[in-house]
């Protein structure tokens, strides 16, 4: 058994994968360097230095097999984050080489493709409901500002829903859970990683001073809108499951 | 701007509001300039969900409860002893805006009661919508709805800055609305919806022939109906609907069950309760006339007119068709994969895809997501099928409706996830 370790990025994996293939390796697992805890000291380790090239040749390959679209949902699984990931779409390339002609990726009674499609679907499920959920307040200095904490990575899949959106204001989203987050300056929109978590503390006293107003006009029309001879509850909690609640003005 | 004034607006003017449905923001694609405000994508969003389940994706207010007409149904008659109240123009805008940029919403509903008449109203809504667009280069979504009776001009007007235009029914039968809404009349309300279509329809043609046509109500019109204010059946209703689909080009029909807010001789006493699990049901032929390929012929039975509140109206036709089953996966085409009950239009594509690379088998289709407790009587593999067996079962709908009630049992709303 062989084990690559990669950089956590996204090119590092592809690179890794490519070089699976370039040594030959038959028996392998791939893992984020930062979180592989050394267990049988007699494995053998593989270091994989990200290199755009080879991520890029892995890239194209695929993009001729199964489309943007095909890549795009094995970004999905590796933002997901989820502890199996790597293999899944190590697994998933190599069926794309071997099959290249056909989109692998429809074949859904392939345990490993479905994995995808399910991990895909809880990804994207979790990303709309950022676009719905994500609640900007206003501060003094007019930056619209708004705090998330997703399941999964999702901030690279909502930033041009936002960019396109938001034009004439300047705003930020800021991942609490991973410490970065996307910023609108009026001309870029760009991620940003800051060094330490942002100080949070008396973050309402640095409020836009009509921020509080607005936020209680939008508590009033939430409770107006509401049929009380309609109330279900368990629908309701369905729809917004309570582990979103702490993002919403309106349920605060 | 006065914030205690304003709330107190809102809250009257959007608890006026709170019970026309035909608020869905989909259906728009506004895609934004540079430098401004807003976009809309064709699916919507949801922003939030009110506490009875319902999604609240845009600011839906009236511009003022005032009326002159005295609709029985409607909680801003004019004999109705209530609290009124208007925004100014400036106002919905303040609004509109701010909970946008907030991302509380994707845009605004705005309707109106009738104050003096059909084009003062009209007038006043369309002046917010031309100050959203032009002064505040707002590219979000707009709903407004049109005043029954309002002129051809301002109908062209609203339609150039709205997204979507709609007029509700309300009353699906001409006899029920000459009951409860003495003082209006089908044909002021059809003829704005006449002048929308035929305005859409021109906006198409000449779209392929000029690039720079303005948008002309891009996401089309909706409706909606009242369902249990009188006493119309079902199939009528579906009839209705269907009528507006063909004729009209409608985007949506919403149903919408009665809420027993007024105490009026000609209405259903106030404790009667809401028919929630029937406009669930409408809802669900809906969905079958629009993405099943269902005729409204098909949904319902003339002997009996009115949908079966036990079993959703799909299984009901499988029930009444038995003779159609059983469906063999590998081979029948996906228009007839689409009419097994428990498989949905994700499951079929699925499944027309998946059996491309391997005989499908029962496992293969719980995990493609079909609701195999029920699919599984109307299905042949290829290598047989045990519960086939079942299918000419005398007590087959007995069978049925044991395997799968609980998840219908509580949770009836427009807004589920239907089959
Ligand atoms: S015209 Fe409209 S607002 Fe006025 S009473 Fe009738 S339904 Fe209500």
């Amino acid at each position: 058994m062989i084990t690559l370790l990669y950089d956590g990025s996204f090119d590092g994996l592809l690179t890794a994968v490519f070089e699976v293939f370039e040594y030959r390796y038959k028996d392998v697992e791939i893992f984020n360097r930062e979180r592989f805890h050394q267990e049988n000291i007699f494995a053998e380790i593989h270091e994989v230095i990200t290199q755009n090239d080879k991520a890029e040749r892995v890239l194209s390959k695929l993009e001729q097999n199964i489309g943007k679209s095909g890549i795009n949902q094995l970004l999905k699984v590796f933002l997901s984050e989820d502890p199996e990931s790597e293999q899944i779409i190590l697994s998933a390339i190599k069926q794309s080489i071997q099959h290249p002609v056909e989109n692998i990726l429809q074949n859904y009674a392939d345990n490993d493709i479905l994995k995808i499609s399910k991990i895909c679907k809880s990804v994207d499920r979790e990303r709309h409901r950022m676009t719905a959920f994500v609640r900007f307040e206003k501060m003094q200095d007019g930056v619209f500002f708004a705090k998330i904490d997703p399941d999964f990575n999702v901030i690279p899949l909502i930033r041009k829903h936002f960019k396109d959106r938001y034009q004439d204001q300047k705003w930020m989203i800021y991942d609490l859970r991973r410490n970065y987050g996307i910023l609108y300056d009026l001309e870029n929109c760009d991620f940003f990683y800051p060094d330490e978590k942002l100080n949070l503390d008396q973050y309402q006293q640095k409020f836009h001073e009509e921020e509080a107003q607005y936020q209680k006009l939008w508590q009033r029309y939430f409770t107006k809108t509401n049929i009380v001879e309609r109330k279900n509850l368990k629908l309701h909690i369905q729809h917004v499951p309570r582990r979103y609640w702490k993002y919403l003005t309106e349920k605060s | 701007m006065n914030f205690d004034r304003l709330k107190e607006k809102l809250e009257i003017l959007a608890d006026a509001a709170k019970y026309d449905v035909s608020c869905s923001s989909s259906g728009g694609t506004r895609k934004n300039k540079k430098g401004a405000l807003g976009d809309s994508s064709i699916s919507g969003i949801c922003h939030t969900y009110t506490e009875d389940g319902r999604c609240v994706s845009l600011l839906k207010v009236l511009l003022t409860n005032h009326c002159i007409y005295d609709c029985a149904y409607c909680v801003s008659r004019s004999s109705n002893d209530i609290k009124r109240a208007a925004f100014t123009v400036e106002e919905v805008v303040d609004l509109t805006i701010n909970f946008y940029r907030r991302n509380y919403i994707e845009g605004l509903f705005l309707s109106s009661g009738i104050f003096k008449n059909a084009d003062t109203t009209m007038e006043r809504l369309v002046r917010v919508a031309k100050k959203l667009r032009l002064e505040e280069n707002f590219n979000g979504y707009i709903h407004l709805k049109s005043i029954p009776g309002a002129s051809d001009e301002l109908m062209q007007e609203a339609a150039l800055y709205a997204d979507r235009l709609s007029i509700n029914l309300e009353i699906p039968t001409e006899s029920g609305l000459k009951l409860l809404a003495p003082e209006k009349n089908r044909a002021d309300m059809i003829s704005p919806m006449r002048y929308i279509q035929n305005g859409i329809s021109l906006y198409n043609d000449e779209k392929k022939i000029f690039r720079n046509v303005p948008k002309f109500a891009p996401a089309g019109q909706s409706t909606q109906m009242i369902v249990g204010a009188t006493n119309e059946n079902d199939l009528q209703i579906i009839k209705v609907a269907d009528h507006f689909y063909k004729n009209f080009n409608l985007k949506r029909v919403y149903y919408s069950g009665y809420v027993p807010v007024l105490e009026d001789k000609r209405l259903p006493s106030l404790t009667t309760e809401v028919p929630m699990l029937r406009e669930n049901r409408l809802y669900q032929s809906d969905w079958l006339m629009r993405f099943y390929g269902f005729k409204a012929e098909e949904i319902l039975d003339p002997n009996i007119p009115f949908l079966d509140l036990e079993i959703d109206p799909k299984l009901s036709w499988a029930l009444r068709n038995l003779n159609q089953f059983p469906i063999n996966l590998q081979t029948a085409d996906y228009r007839m994969i689409l009419r097994i009950p428990g498989i949905g239009v994700k499951t079929a594509k699925k499944i027309v895809h998946a059996r491309r690379f391997q005989v499908l088998n029962i496992d293969h289709l719980k995990k493609l997501g079909a609701a195999v407790n029920r699919a599984k009587y109307f299905i042949d593999f290829d290598a047989g099928n045990m519960y086939l067996r079942y299918l000419t079962d005398k007590n087959f709908r007995k069978l049925l409706i044991g395997g799968s009630s609980s998840k219908f049992q509580n949770q009836f709303s427009q807004q589920l996830t239907l089959f």
